[in-house]
């Protein structure tokens, strides 16, 4: 999806602020959405990384920048656990307003009401799989598609129709695109490929390569090394 | 940060709205309620970057290793026995007087969590994500890290799970014999986070 998330590229962020002698966690808040984040998947909210990403994906914009990374996951675990029925949002909004939060605060998460299927909570997190053989081989040439997504992908906007070579190959990975939305784990070849800085930012571009990790069916053959 | 609310504790709406989420999970029975001081213990004490200086430090020491750990380094840090997740695929690159590696993940906050803990706030902020893959140059001299032109900069956004950890160069000062003689714990020592994610080079 062209979400906020997809922040690769994008003007206008500023300068990178460091923290000098930063705690893991700032305020006991934030180890607690960890842990909420940890038990809300056996809960039902989700059961791969895949649709926990996705649901973060789907915060509402203006909190996905202004909550934090804790503030986001919040959102994230909210949007699950309603959809899955776990706890309703009216039961959570009125523990909210009885602990002190405004009716005027923004709510970070907009669950629907029809939400895709899930599965069985997996026993360990494992997403390498058999696949067929992989179509490219290190060398290739290839091009990046150009359709947008509705839903979860892992190939960043800013690298849709660029060229690049394949640097490696990886096997077969569980795909994002399929299981985070329930339609099962589709396995496809992963690869690296590295673009050149000109071909994603133009001729103007800062000397630079850049890899990203992408699924077959995000590739289409330019050339192959053996041509 | 003050967010113009009459709270009497001043309690951010995302820690009033965790409080709420836990008490009703909590009344399921769907937490435990000493779930986030496991989540301390883990993250804030026993997984962190100085488990990725271990692994760099004995890649300075042993040449071997190092071959190891860059051919294949999920199967190279075996022997460390980390705790932490994230690490299903752990690629590691190499930085070198005319090469230089920084590590981003620009769709979400991807990170090896094993090898160097949970991520600073920095990696996850837009600032960093957003720019790191477009003026990588301009981003790491803003950092303080100066890098000569003859320096070529390689960028690895983590979009699917393999993820990266960057190998630096040992402080420039540090002599062959020096490096001989310290044990990889006092190595380690010398080893900071930022430059294991590439955004700066021991000095």
């Amino acid at each position: 999806m062209d979400g906020i998330h997809d922040l690769g590229g994008k003007h206008g962020y500023g300068q990178v602020d460091r923290e000098v002698d930063e705690p893991t966690f700032h305020a006991p808040w934030e180890a607690k959405v960890f842990s909420l984040m940890l038990a809300s998947g056996p809960a039902g909210a989700w059961l791969c990384s895949d649709r926990f990403r996705h649901l973060v994906e789907r915060v509402d914009p203006v909190s996905y920048l202004s909550d934090g990374y804790y503030g986001r996951w919040l959102g994230g675990i909210e949007i699950g656990l309603v959809e899955a029925g776990v706890l309703s949002q009216e039961a959570i909004q009125s523990r909210y307003i009885e602990l002190g939060g405004l009716k005027s605060d923004r709510v970070a998460a907009s669950p629907v009401g029809n939400p895709e299927p899930l599965g069985d909570f997996p026993q360990e997190f494992h997403s390498q799989r058999e696949v067929p053989q992989a179509r490219y081989s290190v060398g290739d040439s290839v091009i990046t598609d150009t359709q947008v997504k509705h839903g979860h992908t892992r190939l960043p906007a800013y690298a849709r129709g660029k060229k690049g070579k394949i640097v490696a190959c990886h096997g077969g990975w569980v795909y994002p695109d399929s299981n985070a939305h329930g339609k099962g784990e589709d396995p496809q070849n992963l690869y690296t490929v590295e673009f050149q800085g000109e071909e994603l930012w133009g001729e103007n571009s800062e000397p630079m390569s850049l890899c990203l990790d992408l699924f077959e069916p995000y590739l289409h053959l330019i050339q192959s090394e053996e041509a | 940060m003050s967010h113009g609310h009459d709270h009497e504790h001043e309690l951010l709406p995302q820690a009033i709205r965790t409080e709420a989420i836990e008490s009703l999970l909590l009344e399921k029975g769907l937490l435990t309620p000493n779930a986030v001081d496991e989540v301390i213990a883990r993250y804030a004490e026993r997984i962190g970057p100085m488990n990725g200086a271990k692994i760099v430090a004995k890649a300075w020491k042993d040449p071997e290793f190092k071959k190891r750990l860059l051919d294949n380094g999920t199967d190279a840090i075996e022997e460390f026995d980390l705790e932490g997740g994230q690490v299903e695929k752990l690629v590691v690159v190499e930085n070198t007087p005319t090469e230089h590696n920084a590590v981003v993940c620009t769709l979400c906050s991807c990170y090896p969590w094993a090898v160097l803990g949970l991520p600073p706030k920095w990696y996850k902020d837009p600032a960093y994500r957003s720019r790191i893959v477009r003026e990588p140059r301009k981003v790491l001299a803003e950092m303080g890290l100066e890098l000569a032109s003859d320096v070529s900069i390689k960028v690895w956004d983590s979009s699917a799970e393999v993820r990266y950890m960057v190998l630096p160069m040992p402080p420039e000062h540090l002599s062959d014999e020096v490096l001989a003689q310290q044990s990889e714990a006092q190595l380690a020592e010398l080893i900071s986070r930022d430059s294991m994610i590439g955004v700066e080079v021991l000095g």
